[in-house]
């Protein structure tokens, strides 16, 4: 049931026709930072009112949504924007990223390759890849007009020099076409490859800080490294104890007081798709049994 | 057998009814009423007013009801109901100088046109627990006396005069609407005052407080603190003339800062502004200190590198809503990112162990 107090999904059309605006922007210049007039949602700054803003002014009646964190479809967060949307634009809602229209994120990148037609939309608390950097919004402006992007070189080649290697682990910077680098927004590296040439149109929404940016259908996604450093997707080196999963992203659980751990998909519906087709893991009920 | 945590919604409904169920409290105890707090939390009410930029104090009562007394809570549920009303259109500046106040005091002045008005004020009160209260008692009636219908002109309108201030120079016809589009920098004054006048009150408070203190010293005096009520005209496009749609509280402060002179600005007195919604005095005081210290470029004085200084630094960091936001969201599951971080650590902890192995 839509609840009739409130426009369709929330958001008046002004705002919406103003969100899109910025979305048109930011794809038609992949990477760049569009300011967006953000408004007070009913969720707290840092819950995901960028992305909200951004689904909101995506979805159409006839849209399929999904919602994650972390990869999972159950996650407090995510139940919570959905039924947001249940109820303000009375959307179907599901789980299988294949059946989804418009799919937010907080965190991860589903494993299953999206398609096109498909929108990927991504909650952002720190649009700007060079804020840790240079903590002044009008500076790091510039350097991205200028292309000014040797502060972060230093930074990556510092990484190196102390600690033999890259030291970020999520959030990890790329370059979008070859001009803006860009914050991929705090999924593990692990997913940045999934970034480049996605069939799926992916939309950044980060409601506190103002910003919206995008990367249209096949666009260039480089993760910044060095020719005798190159770039590694890195995960825990295990399997999924559920599924069985080798190449899927693993959250690790602890079981006991005494050391005891598992691994498991964080992407649930994943994990979910291949334990349904037979795929067992190490603590597979089966086998436990 | 690990589960992955599923019932996310059950516990979240459940949750929602706990927290209405301590909302209430002792149901053997009468329950509070929005008027009450209306009437009797008016400080609170104007707070949440102010911060929330809505000026409603049923509704600003009723969500201090709503979030348990949590001030910042109510504020934010005032911005997120305010952000979906429609916007008819902009008001005639109110005029300031016209109210009638009920409280109006200049600390530079002994005496000045239109007299010092203590109004209901905590300034001479000796900060004793007054037990009395906690019985319910008869309801205090304050002593009357015929108003001197004076006009109230703005005392620093009056030093304007002798050339000594500096002079205000008229600003942008229509200015910006920190609301609709965002914040960017570097910020005019128009959209400083309005960040400063919705920023949080111990935020501002603090930052006018490190002025004082010597980070980015501006001397500043209270030429005038005035609190009372102004009319709100708009102009109705179909009448073509302006009417009156209601009033609103406001407290305004001006202060005066000593200023030397630059290489662009003779020795004058320069202002500070601060203009809040309701009885608001500690923050109106705070917001013009504020306002001051980030005028430092516009009169050409130095950068000092204090806080209260940088613009970016104080309008980034003045919205509770947003610093609370961001703040309470790490508490938000993290774990894939924090899966990450472990590899990482693991892995870089390897190669030092291992090289210090191997260098013994």
């Amino acid at each position: 049931m839509t609840d009739q107090a409130y426009n369709f999904a929330y958001l008046d059309e002004q705002t919406k026709r103003m969100i899109r605006r910025a979305i048109l922007k930011g794809i038609a210049v992949p990477g760049y930072q569009v300011p967006f007039a953000s408004r007070e949602m009913p969720m707290p700054y840092g819950w995901g009112t960028g992305g909200v803003q951004v689904t909101a002014a995506c979805l159409t009646p006839e849209d399929v949504l999904k919602v994650i964190d972390q990869g999972a479809d159950d996650t407090t967060n995510a139940v919570s924007i959905r039924a947001f949307f249940a109820r303000t634009a009375g959307v179907a809602t599901t789980e299988a990223t294949a059946q989804a229209s418009v799919i937010q994120t907080r965190h991860r990148i589903p494993e299953a390759p999206l398609t096109e037609g498909q929108i990927l939309v991504y909650q952002v608390p720190i649009p700007e890849p060079l804020r840790f950097l240079e903590p002044r919004e009008s500076e790091t402006r510039r350097m991205h007009a200028l292309e000014d992007y040797g502060l972060m070189h230093v930074k990556l080649y510092e990484d190196i020099a102390r600690h033999g290697e890259i030291a970020t682990a999520y959030a990890y910077p790329v370059k979008v076409e070859g001009r803006y680098v860009m914050d991929p927004s705090p999924i593990p590296k692990f997913d940045n490859p999934k970034l480049g040439g996605m069939a799926a149109i992916q939309l950044f929404g980060a409601g506190r800080e103002q910003r919206i940016y995008a990367l249209p259908p096949y666009t260039r996604v480089v993760s910044l490294d060095f020719e005798d450093h190159p770039f590694v997707a890195s995960k825990a080196d295990h399997a999924c104890d559920l599924c069985g999963s080798e190449v899927s992203y693993l959250d690790e659980v602890i079981t006991d007081d005494r050391g005891s751990r598992m691994f498991c998909c964080s992407d649930t519906d994943y994990c979910a798709g291949r334990r349904d087709a037979g795929h067992r893991g190490r603590l597979s009920p089966e086998e436990v049994a | 057998m690990y589960v992955a945590v599923k019932g996310g919604e059950r516990a979240i409904e459940a949750a929602h009814e706990w927290l209405a169920e301590e909302r209430r409290g002792d149901t053997a105890l009468p329950e509070l009423s929005v008027a009450q707090i209306r009437e009797q939390m008016a400080l609170a009410v104007n707070r949440v007013m102010a911060e929330g930029s809505l000026y409603d104090p049923d509704l600003a009562a009723l969500a201090i009801k709503q979030a348990r007394g949590d001030l910042i809570e109510a504020v934010f549920l005032i911005r997120a109901y305010r952000t979906t009303l429609p916007r008819f259109g902009g008001s005639e500046p109110v005029d300031t100088g016209a109210m009638l106040p009920d409280r109006r005091i200049s600390a530079t002045f002994k005496d000045v046109p239109g007299g010092q008005i203590l109004g209901p004020t905590f300034d001479y009160t000796h900060r004793l627990l007054d037990f009395k209260l906690m019985a319910e008692g008869e309801a205090p009636v304050a002593r009357r006396a015929e108003p001197r219908g004076e006009p109230c002109p703005h005392v620093l309108a009056l030093l304007d005069r002798d050339g000594l201030m500096e002079p205000q120079t008229p600003g942008e016809a229509v200015p910006p609407d920190l609301t609709r589009e965002p914040l960017e920098m570097p910020a005019g004054r128009p959209l400083r005052l309005q960040a400063l006048t919705r920023g949080d009150e111990g935020f501002v408070l603090s930052m006018a407080y490190s002025t004082q203190r010597g980070y980015g010293r501006t001397h500043a005096f209270v030429g005038e603190l005035r609190i009372g009520r102004v009319p709100v005209e708009m102009e109705i496009p179909e009448l073509g003339f302006a009417v009156e749609i209601g009033a609103v509280e406001l407290t305004e402060c001006e202060t005066v800062n000593q200023f030397t002179g630059s290489k662009s600005e003779p020795p004058q007195f320069t202002r500070g502004y601060g203009l809040v919604f309701g009885q608001s005095e500690r923050k109106a005081i705070s917001m013009s200190l504020v306002d001051r210290a980030l005028r430092w470029e516009e009169l050409g004085e130095e950068n000092s590198g204090a806080p209260a200084q940088d613009a970016e630094f104080v309008l980034y960091h003045c919205d509770n809503i947003q610093a609370t936001g961001f703040l309470e969201h790490i508490k938000l599951p993290h774990y894939v990112d924090f899966q990450s971080e472990l590899e990482l650590i693991r892995r870089l902890r390897a190669e030092a162990l291992g090289q210090r192995e191997a260098a013994q």
